[in-house]
């Protein structure tokens, strides 16, 4: 996916002023939030799990050598094949070298994010194999040729209108005056054009949320049941997964599984939770013939062992975004990166360079609320601390940044400070601003405003706002 | 060099050593074939009766359904009873499981039906679980020659068989029973509820691409509940 994470301020202010998304951050925003507080406090060692949750992603990441090979031998001991692919362009060409050898013109997909991250779909179009996405978001994302927002709800910023839309687009042999009464109406015809795809597939790509080194398994956590039905009806099955994925035991799957859904949807389980190992055995009735698992580091390697290692605890399951004030002023698209929200702002530089991400682990108000959600307890503001002091040592930080960055941090240090300061300076602006609506040069950021103006605030500081919105 | 060699090279380097001596990785493996058990939360921890009870209000709460049966012979007209009650058509798929397969099906004289995994046409399966978990009111459904996966997946009704005394109180019971049973199958499935979807608008519609509706019938009593090892 296009990376577009330098221009996040362009972005960000962008989806301030997209009502659409607007309307449907309102509406999520809640929802997040009560959820998973309500899952919490019905689980009363909840905060004992998220302890245990990170001493066993501890454990596994310093010894991921061997658990990394162990799992192999469990797989290759069920009959299964394993992948290993140091960079993304590994990953794609192996994938499609398993179509090619299958034959397949047809690929149906789960839900995967690494998918995302190495451009799975773009490539394996430029090369005669169709992608069809099963998850009922990214399937419209899909149609529509838009990136995922969030990681577990990717089509979260669309609103009903944008769904009745583009199935009329899309499903061209179906009465255009048919009418959608209700959500459900949606998710009838989603079900039905996607059931043929699942039963002509060829081949079958999931992602994984574990990799188990005991019994050599795949593991995928879903609540449509799509990535089930990708990985049980085409002849092939690949999983696709990242090094960290790995733990040892089916109870330290187990354990990771209790914190998983309460931070991720506020469900104590997801609805289906699958544990895939080797191809069909003699005597089934169903199942994939082969198995395949393409096993990514795509620069996790070179994490192990420095200040960024915590993140490869994590989990995905979106908390961090979800309680986070940026990402719930912004959503996702403006991080421009595949992973958004606190958890991309630290992933994101790793992936694609702090030349290209740099500006992400500014999109903080270091609020903290990220870290006190982590199910794995990731200092999440700490590392984007770290990135941004290595951004100010290489120099990538514009010089007129440096300065205001300096000024920021004193004001950002002392809070009370920082909201009078920011409330003033707003105050200010806006006066000045609102005859245009808009400044042409801005203090402590000509660099910024020289292609564009900036809009002029409309009297109120973020703080005071998300303070309002709160209470209302 | 080999991606593998290269991605272990890279973990070692982070890690600042080479590969683990012998000593430390037999530790390492001895961990492994212990599998310790973590905390299991304490509402999982209950005696048979209590079981059976939380099983069914967590199915119940997901938005599936389920009922007591005394015994297996019972099934049929049951399952004939449910699907009138439901407007549903009087066929299913089910598991060819030996259960299920020494029933005496013309009990239920309307229900026509076939052996088998599902094909795409099925609206109702009827499949044979392995355990219940009442932590969470999810099933353990294991693949294998008498119990076909897309059973779980294709049909629009789910209905699912498991006796009382399967019903353990956490997972790491089922799973114990599991690998008393045998090697691991090629899929396990948990499932807690019908499938559904929050993707439109995050609102919870039900039947995404899996079961729109979940019924799990539960036969005998609790009292002769198996113990995990
Ligand atoms: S960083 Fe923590 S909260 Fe964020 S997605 Fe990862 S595990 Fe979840």
């Amino acid at each position: 996916m296009l990376d577009t994470s330098q221009s996040f301020k362009e972005n960000a202010a962008g989806a301030m002023a997209n009502a659409g998304l607007q309307k449907a951050l309102a509406r999520a925003k809640p929802q997040f939030h009560a959820k998973r507080a309500y899952a919490v406090a019905a689980m009363p060692e909840f905060e004992q799990l998220r302890d245990e949750a990170k001493a066993i992603k501890d454990h596994t990441l310093s010894h991921l050598d061997h658990y990394l090979e162990r799992y192999e031998a469990a797989v290759l001991a069920s009959g299964g094949h394993v992948h290993w692919c140091k960079t993304a362009e590994d990953a794609r060409a192996t994938i499609l070298k398993i179509c090619r050898d299958a034959g397949a013109q047809t690929v149906t997909k789960g839900k995967s994010m690494v998918s995302e991250e190495i451009g799975l779909n773009e490539y394996l179009e430029r090369h005669q194999v169709t992608p069809v996405e099963t998850d009922l978001g990214e399937y419209i994302l899909q149609l529509r040729n838009e990136p995922p927002s969030h990681i577990i709800g990717p089509a979260f910023h669309l609103n009903r209108e944008d769904w009745e839309e583009s199935f009329r687009k899309a499903h061209t042999d179906l009465p255009a005056d048919r009418v959608f009464h209700e959500r459900r109406d949606i998710l009838t015809e989603a079900r039905i054009k996607l059931r043929e795809k699942f039963l002509a597939a060829d081949v079958g790509i999931t992602g994984a949320n574990f990799l188990i080194a005991e019994t050599g398994s795949s593991v995928i956590v879903t609540n449509e049941g799509n990535g089930d039905l990708t990985q049980t009806l085409p002849r092939i099955h690949i999983a696709l997964a990242t090094i960290e994925k790995i733990v040892p035991t089916i109870e330290d799957c187990l354990s990771l599984l209790r914190v998983l859904a309460r931070s991720a949807t506020g469900q104590d389980m997801s609805v289906y939770t699958t544990f895939s190992t080797g191809g069909r055995r003699p005597g089934d009735l169903d199942g994939p013939q082969e198995y395949h698992v393409v096993l990514l580091d795509n620069g996790r390697s070179n994490m192990v062992g420095t200040e960024f290692q915590d993140m490869l605890r994590c989990i995905k399951c979106s908390a961090c975004m979800n309680h986070c004030p940026v990402y719930g002023a912004v959503g996702g698209h403006a991080y421009g990166s595949v992973y958004p929200g606190p958890m991309g702002s630290v992933l994101t530089p790793m992936l694609v360079g702090v030349e290209q991400a740099g500006l992400l682990p500014n999109a903080s108000t270091f609020c903290g609320k990220c870290e006190s959600v982590c199910p794995v307890k990731i200092p999440l503001t700490g590392l984007m601390r770290h990135w941004r002091e290595r951004e100010f040592e290489r120099h990538l930080t514009p010089q007129t940044m440096r300065t205001g960055l300096g000024l920021w941090a004193f004001f950002a240090k002392r809070p009370a400070l920082y909201r009078v300061a920011t409330r003033l300076a707003m105050a200010a602006m806006g006066l000045i601003g609102r005859k245009r609506g808009s400044f042409s040069s801005l203090p402590l950021a000509g660099g910024w405003t020289k292609g564009r103006d900036m809009p002029a605030p409309e009297g109120e500081t973020f703080f005071a706002r998300y303070a309002r919105s709160q209470r209302s | 060099m080999s991606d593998k060699a290269a991605i272990l090279g890279a973990i070692r380097r982070g890690l600042r050593r080479g590969p683990l001596p012998a000593d430390q990785m037999a530790m390492l493996d001895s961990r492994t074939a212990a599998h310790p058990r973590h905390i299991i939360p304490a509402r999982g921890q209950l005696p048979p009766a209590g079981r059976v009870a939380l099983f069914m209000k967590y199915i119940e709460r997901d938005y599936g359904s389920s009922a007591r049966l005394p015994d297996m012979a019972a099934i049929p007209a049951a399952i004939a009873a449910y699907l009138a009650g439901q407007n549903l058509p009087a066929a299913l798929a089910y598991a060819p499981h030996p259960d299920f397969l020494a029933l005496d099906w013309s009990t239920a004289p309307m229900l026509r039906i076939r052996a088998g995994e599902a094909i795409g046409s099925d609206m109702v399966a009827l499949q044979r679980g392995f355990a219940g978990i009442a932590e969470t009111g999810t099933l353990m459904l294991p693949s294998g020659s008498t119990t076909p996966t897309t059973l779980n997946l294709l049909a629009d009704t789910a209905i699912v068989v498991i006796q009382a005394r399967e019903i353990v109180g956490f997972y790491e019971e089922a799973f114990d029973l599991l690998r008393q049973a045998g090697p691991m199958p090629r899929n396990v499935m948990l499932v807690t509820g019908p499938s559904r979807s929050a993707d439109i608008e995050q609102t919870l519609e039900l039947g995404a691409h899996g079961p729109r509706q979940l019924h799990v019938l539960i036969i005998g009593d609790e009292e002769a509940t198996r113990q995990a090892a």
